[in-house]
């Protein structure tokens, strides 16, 4: 915090310059600019490596690149885009708006703050360092093994792995700091009148979020720990040779990885009511309902996890109870359409470029929830695991349902931080773009899948040659839109229009009570929720 | 000018596009939906999955048209006013309310639920009523299939029993095409990177007992015809059942990351009527008896360079590669290394411990074992060949009958 007693607190406050402010900002929206900017370069770095991927994938023949240097790829572009681009985004919109909606001055922790956004630059270049080190002779590059780390393949891996496992231990810490700093912020710090049940969605989404980082990554890192002793000091947890059992890091990996969704996804859930109430101008239907649909979620949530591999085998109860208990997802989130669709019924709506987004990312999350259902039926799973129709399944829900929320929040929130009105012909074709090229580079994945094409293969049988064809050139599409997306933000951040201080004619909440862009410190004096 | 140019470059890459799309015509053969299913759990999961596609089309289309209507009808462009909700406060609005929920719950738990259900226990029930048993294992990246026999059904019913019926499925596209030095050829007889060397024969009609493990890491086996698939846990044994109801070659893939090889490592199964079948099992237990006699025999040097090769060639180098070069670090050149060149045998006539023998027979790390995959005049073969050919030339020989002494 500034040290400084100038009673007038405005962009001109007391810090560093230059590197210095950003290495040792607690500033609640320096950090979250940095967040967000990382994510931003991180997803532009993962995209790059998918689109590789997809060219080699272009036609049937290997015309790029080797397989061990494919596996890599693919492994390496997942943990990027769960951890380096969509978690931090997310992360970067709590620390801009959570004190903004909650009327606090700054986060609760902001030195913890700060350390916890430090983190992730070492581990996203521990995950690509090997990758350059190969190119010197230095190891067999990055891990190969699919973001999963199955073992014993993942024993079986060079240094790659290695550099993995530590990366996924420093983006835990920062993760598991990020959520304490949250939970203690919205305890602690709300205004007064603001009790929990006024609390904004968005925050309601993040304080869930935070409780299932804390009660998850722990058994993550636990579980690559053990991996690493396996690997190096001699332990036989997933060995069956030594009495261990392969399948048992299965089930410690997806303990966390099926929480993983829904913290990539909770935030979103959070702001996308907000988003809705803005432009529908009415206030959003159902908040209690949405609050108890969110908590049922996260506690769903985290008994679920054996779904993500029914093909290991596993006794008819536990599939049977996996797969009901799967399905049982399905009603909270029912509640959570419903209650969506009900907030635009009835409204005065307006199509501006955060509107598009969200109506868009309803239609395609909602694919992905649907056939999220379907996968949870243990004998056509057998068919669908590990085809190309999961991996259309989950993009529908991450790149749908995760991205193109995070693309609304961008746009519905740009204003608000920089102060200036981003150019909406160019939001608008960057959302037509993005929204019909990523059904051109999914919707042929579902019949991939269904004809069966495994998928994480660096080659194809001649039969899959067209739809991966097709594939191959909406995810170029898809890939070159983004660089739309981020002229507008930068140009944005750069000048434009003035925007007001409400930005949208709907906009309600205590963000929109402050300037655009507001105040380096901002409610240095309380406000009062009634 | 810019237009110009703009429309220009258009034209030039639906060209581009349009070449691609006809030179592939000839291979098109895409499918919307699950291949024709041949085994009655792949009628199941068919029916299953068709059905439930249907009510999640159902209900994506009915809660679109209710949002589309909304973003039509409730605009701010066409003077729409926003309307205050209330909440649900009279019995007869909260019962409204109420009803999409229990229609969900009915959906979720009753028609998709009922029939999901007995898709499971079908599926898991691998033993009542089945013929006869088959043992997959996979290693990196083949398939090894073992016929552990019949049960007192399947010999009950006239099926020959195939009880000690041992081999390897490899790949058996042309390496070339594989590598990506010349362009994969369509031949729908041998379907690029869908073809093996040895195919698993089972007969139709019969309820095959699959029991599956892995010797390296986790693969799994999966044919989309039959609807099974089950990951294979090395030190363990899952089980599955196959029923092929319909005669025909039916091809698959690994379907589990298992390393740089996941993508050659096709399953490719013949269902022959029971009368084939029998004949089939007859003629290669006659062909395997052949071969162990054969290991007794002693061989000439050019025999065994010439069986050596093809084995080589078959199933070293995926790693070692074809000139014996490797790919250092993880998998170590052939020519001039230290375990190629060194002596294989002590004073005493048994094998040296790390000598080219044991390396080959029970591996190390990530050499795979060979002892239980290849028989002894292949492991003979290969020796022989790796160490006087790839830049090799020791001289020396090894014959069958050694292998087979020191598997002892």
């Amino acid at each position: 915090m500034s040290t400084t007693t100038v009673a007038h607190h405005d962009e001109h406050a007391d810090h560093p310059t230059g590197i210095m402010r950003w290495l040792t900002t607690t500033n609640h929206k320096d950090i979250g600019t940095m967040y967000l900017t990382f994510s931003l370069i991180m997803f532009l770095v993962g995209g790059s490596m998918i689109l590789g991927i997809r060219a080699e994938l272009f036609q049937p023949g290997l015309q790029l690149m080797k397989p061990d240097f494919f596996n890599q790829l693919i492994g390496v572009h997942a943990l990027i885009m769960i951890f380096a681009a969509l978690m931090p985004a997310a992360t970067g919109f709590a620390n801009w708006m959570i004190p903004l909606q909650i009327g606090a001055p700054d986060m609760a922790l902001p030195r913890l703050n700060n350390w916890g956004f430090w983190l992730l630059p070492p581990s996203a270049i521990l995950l690509t360092l090997p990758f350059t080190l190969a190119l010197f002779g230095i190891g067999d590059g990055a891990l190969a093994t699919g973001w999963t780390f199955y073992p014993p393949l993942s024993v079986q891996g060079g240094i790659g792995v290695d550099f993995a496992i530590f990366a996924v231990h420093l983006l835990g810490i920062s993760s598991v700091l990020g959520s304490i700093n949250i939970i203690v912020t919205l305890f602690n710090m709300r205004a007064p009148g603001m009790t929990l049940m006024k609390m904004p969605m968005f925050a309601w989404g993040w304080l869930i979020t935070a409780f299932l980082l804390i009660a998850t990554i722990p058994v993550l890192a636990g579980a690559v720990t053990m991996l690493l002793t396996d690997r190096h000091f001699g332990t036989h947890f997933f060995d069956a040779a030594g009495g261990g059992d392969p399948i048992m890091f299965q089930h410690l990996f997806w303990f966390f990885g099926h929480p993983e969704v829904y913290i990539l996804l909770l935030p979103v859930w959070g702001f996308i009511p907000q988003i809705l109430q803005t432009f529908s101008r009415k206030p959003m239907y159902g908040y209690k309902a949405q609050v108890y649909s969110l908590w049922a979620i996260g506690a769903l949530a985290v008994v679920v996890w054996a779904h993500h591999f029914f093909t290991a085998g596993m006794p008819v109860p536990a599939l049977l109870y996996f797969m009901y208990s799967t399905m049982a997802i399905s009603l909270p989130l029912a509640v959570l359409f419903f209650c969506w669709i009900k907030t635009m019924w009835r409204g005065s709506m307006s199509f501006e470029t955060p509107m598009l987004f969200t109506v868009g990312w309803i239609i395609l999350f909602g694919i992905g929830g649907l056939t999220g259902l379907v996968l949870a039926d243990v004998a056509a799973d057998a068919q669908y695991h590990n085809s190309y129709f999961v991996v259309a399944h989950f993009h529908y829900t991450l790149f749908a349902g995760g991205i193109m929320g995070i693309m609304a929040g961008v746009y519905y929130w740009l204003p608000k931080m920089t102060g200036h009105m981003y150019n909406e012909k160019l939001g608008k074709l960057h959302f037509w773009l993005t929204a019909i090229s990523f059904n051109l580079t999914f919707i042929p994945q579902f019949f991939l899948g269904l004809a069966g094409m495994p998928r994480r293969i660096p080659d194809y049988a001649l039969q899959f040659a067209e739809f991966n064809m097709i594939s191959t050139i909406a995810a170029f599409v898809l890939g070159l839109s983004q660089l739309l997306f981020v002229y507008n933000i930068v140009s944005t951040i750069k000048g434009g229009k003035k925007a007001t201080d409400q930005v949208w004619e709907g906009a309600e909440g205590l963000e929109w009570t402050l300037s655009s862009p507001p105040p380096y410190h901002s409610f240095t004096e309380q406000p009062t929720v009634k | 000018m810019l237009k110009q140019t703009i429309k220009k470059i258009g034209l030039n890459i639906s060209l581009a596009l349009l070449f691609a799309f006809t030179s592939l015509q000839a291979l098109a053969d895409f499918s919307w939906n699950f291949p024709e299913p041949v085994t009655p759990m792949a009628l199941d999961t068919l029916h299953v999955h068709n059905k439930f596609m249907i009510i999640v089309a159902l209900i994506f289309v009915v809660v679109l048209g209710i949002m589309i209507y909304s973003i039509i009808k409730h605009r701010k462009s066409t003077g729409y006013q926003a309307v205050t909700d209330k909440a649900p406060s009279t019995s007869v609005e909260i019962f409204w309310t109420l009803i999409p929920f229990a229609i969900l719950l009915l959906i979720d738990f009753v028609i998709m639920g009922i029939p999901a259900y007995h898709s499971v226990i079908m599926m898991e029930d691998t033993r009542n009523e089945s013929d006869m048993v088959v043992k997959v294992t996979g290693s990196q990246w083949r398939w090894q299939y073992e016929y552990l026999g019949n049960t007192d059904k399947g010999s009950l019913s006239g099926l020959e029993d195939a009880k000690g019926i041992k081999f390897v499925s490899n790949l058996s596209t042309p390496q070339d095409q594989v590598d990506g030095t010349v362009k994969p050829v369509n031949d729908p007889k041998h379907p690029y990177l869908l073809d093996v060397d040895n195919r698993l024969v089972l007969p139709v009609g019969e309820k095959v007992r699959i029991l599956m493990t892995a010797t390296d890491v986790l693969h799994n086996w999966w044919v989309p015809q039959f609807g099974s698939s089950r990951v294979a846990v090395p030190g363990f044994i899952r089980e599955t059942w196959v029923q092929v109801d319909k005669a025909g070659t039916y091809r698959g893939q690994c379907k589990e990351l298992c390393g740089k090889g996941h993508g050659y490592m096709p399953v490719v199964v013949d269902a022959l009527p029971k009368e084939e079948y029998n004949a089939w099992v007859v003629a290669k237990k006659e062909e395997i008896s052949k071969a162990s006699a054969g290991a007794d025999k002693e061989w000439t040097k050019e025999d065994l360079m010439a069986e050596g090769k093809a084995v080589y060639e078959k199933n070293c180098a995926v790693c070692h590669q074809v000139t014996g070069a490797g790919l250092p670090p993880a998998f170590p050149a052939l020519t001039g290394s230290k375990i190629a060149t060194s002596p294989i045998f002590g004073a005493d006539g048994k094998y040296l411990p790390d000598s080219h023998l044991d390396r080959v027979l029970n591996g190390i790390r990530v050499m795979p074992a060979w002892k239980g995959t290849l028989n002894d005049t292949e492991i003979a073969a290969v020796i022989t060949y790796e160490r006087n050919a790839l830049g090799n030339s020791i001289g020396d020989i090894v014959q069958p009958s050694q292998v087979k002494a020191a598997r002892q």
